[in-house]
């Protein structure tokens, strides 16, 4: 691709913007110091749609027709969640059992999430050092969230790099949650005006790494 | 007797019409009443000389205003206040006393008809000022309860100022005025009249005790016992009788009635009947203050005014701001703040009702010359009147100077959780309250029968007795101001008429309401409630879940049984609702309804059954991929080859 080609491509994805949706997973919002705060810029911004899974859903009985319908009115999809166990809090787990049938999600005519956008943007108490083939988590963030990417490689999704926040628990007593934010909201910016660099974001570790708020 | 019918209905009329007007004009419903007595007064000439009589009976209307005061403060509020009470209000009466009998005394005044008029004009309109801080809201603010702290102490001042004229008596006047005049200064209805010093006191003193300890011990069993007639007219009776009671017995020993009203409504205010007697007092109290301000309007003479008007508008000016100044003063020294402060100052610098009480009482005892009541009397119902002017500069020239400065500190100011009122504690409105006080939320709690709510107060909780079907109780109870109505009650008619009155009085307040049956919680949502639920549908889905466990069905299995019956019984509640309301107004005859619930009770059916049948459409969720689906996945799809 020549120069011109990429900035005409860059400014033709520019024009349509994309439809985001943020599922939020966090069953103890009283004790949040980062998802929280993440939550409710999520919510501000008028082309994301942004879902308190837990509340909606306190009793689990989650209802499977209204979230299809959800992915199939947006483009881009995001778990928002603090790492539990090296995955997600339970309800996601629970979303994702429930909402993406064989027929929907995947199989032969399971096609509906085809071509969307997938990623997750967790916290993580450990420092980004534990989260290391030598450090004291021995892998890395991308690769435990394998299941994760394998789940939107089945369903025809692009997955990109997770969005990760480390050394969450000390994130307030370090004064880097409105730096996180600020990050968070570029992101979400990005991703509405279909202005992030894609295969970079493919290919990364640390999606946080591509949104410092004054660009690339 | 057509005479009396007349004159009443004049006054009524001028309130009917003057009240609201005032109100919508936005100069509260004082001064509506004021301008009302002043139009049938001195202005037409409809009512005449009874206006005295009638002010004196009127006055009873403070009293019950003091009593009602006294419900809202519990005892410890009382005792908490008790330095305010002192430093504020000892200070106001000393310094502005000082004050005013210093100007008098350079206007040549001898030093007793000096000391006297600094004395009458020391005190403030407790009804107008409670009045209008209630109405305006601001009863609850630091100038508010200070202010109240003020007229607190100078209702108690009155007592020993009513002492303390008699021995000011001017000789001349005695002499002048006979000694059979003297004798009609005594109350003829006075039990420590000829008692020595230390045995009237003793009386005084036993009387009080038996005030706190009889309100204490003795009102419960009575309340109790007149409660259990059921009949409502016979407990606002009894609420008349006990204030009315308090009165004669304070007169008789020589003490203020207001004040004997106050500590009576503070030795209730932990009662559980408190809203009840808020609501049955308070119609009682509005009328008669209202009469009270009418007849100060009434009152005004435009004879004395017309020949001084320059002298009495000067008096009436230099009173109330050397009032104002000393308020202004103390608000300094006592450190209130930014528009409390302004709210202190303004809301007191008139001379109030117990100046007219005070100037009679001198006039009997020879202390004034009546030239000089008439013109006093003149300058404290002339302050009065201006007194709701003091409080429209308050709301339209000081507020907004704070505003601004005020917005900034809006961080502060914690957002306190809203109140709930339940009405109906029984077995239903236990559980509900247990679940929102065990999350800090306060309640406010009704229930008409009042051996429930003494059970209920054993352990310690806040409860009343009330009528919860009479609008009045929700209004004392706060449900006004409240976030949430739970009504709780087993009594179908008077739920739904609850409904309705609260949907209607408090727009803003959601309803949660306990249905009896479908038919029942379709009409309480019809009548607007925000949440109905019936009373055995979650008990029953869990019994007949604990009947399925006991068949070893799987618990989990069973758990999504439940929750499919809850969905099916949601989606399908509303299209039942429709064709309820449809048949209840009688636009269908074809019992749509009942062919619409037999359809929701074979959809229900339909709904479980389908899962055991393992059918893929009906009941969703954790349903695997067709058996040897994976054989049949094009290549880029198999789950090795995935990665590209």
């Amino acid at each position: 691709m020549t120069d011109e080609n990429i900035i005409e491509s860059t400014v033709e994805r520019a024009k349509e913007s994309k439809k985001v949706l943020v599922l939020f997973a966090h069953p103890a919002q009283t004790r949040s110091e980062v998802n929280v705060p993440l939550f409710h810029e999520a919510k501000m911004n008028k082309h994301v749609t942004a879902v308190d899974l837990y509340a909606e859903y306190p009793d689990f009985n989650i209802d499977i027709e209204r979230e299809q319908q959800r992915l199939v009115d947006h483009d881009v999809i995001i778990f928002l969640f603090p790492l539990y166990w090296y995955s997600t809090p339970s309800i996601l787990k629970e979303w994702q059992d429930l909402v993406l049938e064989y027929g929907f999600a995947y199989g032969h005519e399971g096609t509906a999430l085809k071509g969307k956008l997938f990623l997750c943007a967790l916290s993580a108490g450990g420092k980004e050092e534990a989260y290391q083939t030598d450090g004291f988590n021995h892998y890395t963030i991308r690769q435990l969230l394998q299941p994760l990417e394998q789940m939107a490689q089945i369903t025809h999704m692009t997955y990109i790099a997770p969005f990760a926040i480390f050394g969450s628990r000390t994130a307030q007593e370090e004064h880097r949650v409105a730096q996180h934010r600020g990050k968070w909201t570029t992101l979400l910016n990005k991703l509405t005006s279909n202005t992030l660099d894609l295969e970079k974001a493919k290919c990364i570790e640390n999606l946080a790494d591509l949104c410092t708020p004054q660009g690339d | 007797m057509t005479g009396y019918f007349l004159y009443a209905f004049i006054y009524l009329v001028a309130a009917v019409i003057a009240v609201p007007i005032a109100k919508r004009l936005g100069l509260g419903s004082v001064l509506g009443y004021l301008i009302a007595g002043l139009v049938i007064g001195p202005i037409f000439g409809l009512v005449g000389d009874e206006t005295v009589a009638i002010q004196h009976f009127a006055e009873f209307g403070v009293v019950m205003m003091l009593f009602l005061v006294g419900l809202e403060l519990e005892p410890r509020s009382l005792w908490a206040m008790k330095s305010k009470l002192m430093g504020l209000g000892g200070l106001q009466l000393a310094l502005t006393t000082a004050l005013i009998t210093g100007v008098a005394l350079l206007l040549e005044q001898p030093f007793s008809i000096a000391l006297t008029i600094g004395l009458i004009f020391a005190l403030s309109s407790t009804a107008i000022v409670l009045q209008t801080l209630q109405e305006k809201g601001l009863q609850k603010t630091e100038g508010g309860k200070s202010a109240f702290s003020v007229l607190l102490f100078q209702d108690i001042a009155v007592i020993p100022m009513l002492a303390l004229i008699p021995l000011l008596a001017i000789p001349e006047l005695v002499a002048a005025g006979g000694e059979h005049g003297a004798a009609e200064s005594h109350d003829s209805f006075n039990l420590v009249e000829g008692l020595a010093p230390w045995a009237s006191g003793l009386v005084i003193i036993s009387s009080i005790a038996f005030l706190t300890i009889g309100g204490h011990y003795l009102s419960r069993p009575l309340f109790k016992f007149v409660a259990s007639s059921g009949l409502r007219e016979i407990f606002t009776a009894t609420a008349l009788m006990l204030i009315i009671g308090i009165a004669a017995l304070m007169g008789l020993v020589g003490l203020s009635p207001a004040l004997g009203a106050f500590l009576a409504g503070v030795v209730l205010a932990n009662s559980e009947f408190r809203h009840e007697l808020e609501a049955n007092i308070e119609p009682f109290k509005g009328l008669l203050l209202g009469l009270f301000f009418i007849t100060v309007g009434a009152g005004i003479n435009f004879s004395v005014l017309s020949e001084n008007p320059m002298l009495i508008a000067g008096l009436t000016v230099a009173v109330m701001l050397m009032k104002a100044i000393v308020l202004f003063i103390i608000a300094l020294i006592f450190k209130i703040k930014g528009t409390n402060k302004w709210l202190f100052t303004l809301s007191l610098a008139q001379a109030g009702e117990f100046g007219f009480v005070l100037l009679s009482f001198a006039s009997q005892n020879y202390v004034l010359p009546n030239d000089i009541i008439s013109v006093l009397s003149l300058v404290v119902a002339i302050s009065m009147f201006l007194t709701p002017g003091l409080f429209i500069l308050f709301d339209k020239a000081i507020i907004p100077r704070y505003k601004n400065a005020k917005s900034q500190r809006d961080d502060d100011v914690i957002d306190e959780k809203g109140t709930v009122v339940i009405a109906g504690i029984g077995r239903f409105g236990q559980i509900i309250n247990r679940l929102l006080a065990a999350n800090d939320v306060k309640t406010v709690v009704l229930d008409i029968r009042s051996e429930q709510i003494d059970l209920f107060r054993r352990f310690g909780n806040k409860a009343y007795f009330g009528d919860a079907s009479k609008p009045d109780i929700l209004h004392t109870a706060g449900a006004h101001e409240a976030s949430l109505l739970v009504i709780a009650i087993d009594d179908r008619e008077t739920a739904a008429e609850m409904v309705k009155y609260a949907k209607h009085a408090f727009p803003n307040v959601k309803v949660l309401a306990r249905a009896f049956d479908r038919g029942h919680g379709y009409r309480l949502r019809q009548l607007g409630a925000d949440f109905v639920v019936s009373e055995t549908y979650h008990s029953a889905l869990e019994m007949g879940a604990e009947a399925l466990r006991s068949l070893n069905i799987h618990p989990f299995q069973v758990e999504r049984q439940k929750m499919a019956y809850k969905n099916i019984e949601s989606q399908q509640n509303d299209v039942l609702y429709h064709a309820w309301v449809d048949d209840a107004s009688g636009e269908r005859v074809d019992n749509n309804y009942l062919k619409l619930f037999s359809e929701l009770e074979s959809l229900i059916e339909d709904a479980l059954k389908a899962d055991l049948h393992d059918k893929h459409s009906k009941m969703r969720g954790w349903t695997p991929p067709p058996k040897g689906y994976a054989e049949k996945l094009a290549p880029d799809e198999k789950p090795d080859n995935a990665k590209k």
